[in-house]
């Protein structure tokens, strides 16, 4: 270990001067997520036993496709900010930490777009 | 990456016995961590056997009572013995706590004592807080203002001002809430832990400090605050029954208030 003062180990680099923006879209994303997955689970409940027509032409519909878009962004975003929080916590070497997050961010955008594509191509081709 | 070996030391060694004393009614057993720098031994669990007609009824009596009459190399720190130094900050039956305020009879079976947890042991019961101080140090924890003070009078503060600090100003610094907070553990180089922050708080709400937006500048970031994850150790351990974890949260709306 460096030698250095106690002062200057514990002032470090200084403030990142954020994180308040990350923290409130946690809150905002996990309020959003509460009645967007009761609906979630409670449609697709109330599904059971139809058939792959039957889904189809459910997950078109206007409203539908609209709050089903509205709980895959609010999922993965949510997601993306949670496990960049899981890495600060655990993974220490800083590079580690920094592949795992982008890889994290790449990988969930990538699922988002490809959920909403599916979704979009089911609402326009009805 | 994640470390799956413990440090060498982690490994705690059973250490002597000292049985009961010869005619004592009332015996209690203490395991207690020992650790010496000067050899290259592993820490070792010693296990003291103790008349406790012999001593008061604190856990800090029967340190004491060990260290003058059965065992003069145990070595911690205390110095009030009436929870307002903060010295005697020790792991007790599992939980942080100051051994002059914990009754030896609230622990059932054997007084298991360890150093405060995660922190680099100089000796026996006594952690090294050098790195937590200049953490402290680094919050600045003096009245800062931009006025100058009244050339005939102190620095007039409103009663319900005043009461903002209370459940702040008591805390004594003991770090019984930074050392139990997993959060702190693991991240302690960066994150303020739940000690640091309280008194950052304390400051932050003084009605009298006119620096409160440069403190929040410097406490925004995602290791010295947002580290807090609300797990809540800090309140449950807290000698003194403060909630700093209350105080973090306070901290977080205002950075929201001003965002």
């Amino acid at each position: 270990m460096a030698v250095r003062t106690p002062i200057g180990r514990a002032r470090g680099l200084g403030s990142a001067k954020e994180g308040t923006h990350h923290w409130w879209m946690q809150r905002v994303t996990a309020i959003a997520l509460v009645p967007l997955a009761l609906w979630f689970v409670a449609s697709v409940a109330s599904m059971a036993g139809a058939d792959y027509v039957a889904m189809r032409a459910w997950a078109g519909q206007p409203i539908t496709a609209t709050l089903l878009i509205s709980l895959i962004v609010a999922t993965f975003y949510h997601a993306a900010l949670g496990m960049q929080v899981v890495y600060e916590d655990y993974v220490h070497p800083h590079w580690v930490k920094v592949v795992f997050d982008i890889a994290t961010k790449l990988v969930f955008f990538a699922f988002a777009v490809a959920c909403i594509f599916s979704i979009l191509k089911l609402a326009f081709a009805a | 990456m994640v470390e799956f070996a413990l440090p060498r030391n982690s490994k705690v060694n059973r250490g002597k016995t000292y049985p009961a004393p010869k005619g004592a009614k009332r015996t209690k057993a203490f395991a207690i961590y020992r650790w010496s720098p000067d050899t290259e031994e592993n820490p070792r669990l010693d296990e003291y056997t103790i008349d406790l007609d012999k001593c008061g009824p604190m856990v800090l009596d029967a340190i004491i009572h060990i260290k003058n009459d059965i065992d003069s190399t145990l070595t911690f720190r205390r110095s009030c013995r009436e929870g307002i130094c903060g010295s005697c900050a020790m792991n007790i039956d599992g939980t942080n706590t100051l051994a002059c305020l914990k009754p030896i009879d609230e622990v059932k079976g054997t007084v298991k004592i360890y150093p405060l947890p995660h922190m680099p042991v100089v000796k026996d019961l006594v952690p090294d807080l050098t790195h937590i101080y200049a953490q402290y140090t680094s919050i600045q924890p003096w009245l800062q203002t931009q006025s100058a003070p009244p050339p005939d009078r102190e620095r007039l503060q409103d009663p319900d001002s005043r009461r903002k600090l209370d459940g702040l100003y008591e805390c004594i610094l003991c770090f019984c809430c930074s050392t139990s907070c997993p959060s702190y553990w693991w991240n302690g180089d960066r994150y303020l832990g739940p000690a640091i922050l309280l008194q950052a708080y304390r400051w932050l709400v003084d009605s009298r400090d006119e620096m409160t937006g440069e403190r929040l500048d410097s406490l925004e970031d995602p290791f010295r605050l947002y580290r807090c994850h609300t797990i809540m150790n800090c309140a449950k351990t807290c000698p003194k029954g403060l909630n700093p974890g209350k105080a973090i949260a306070e901290i977080k709306k205002m950075m929201v208030a001003r965002a």
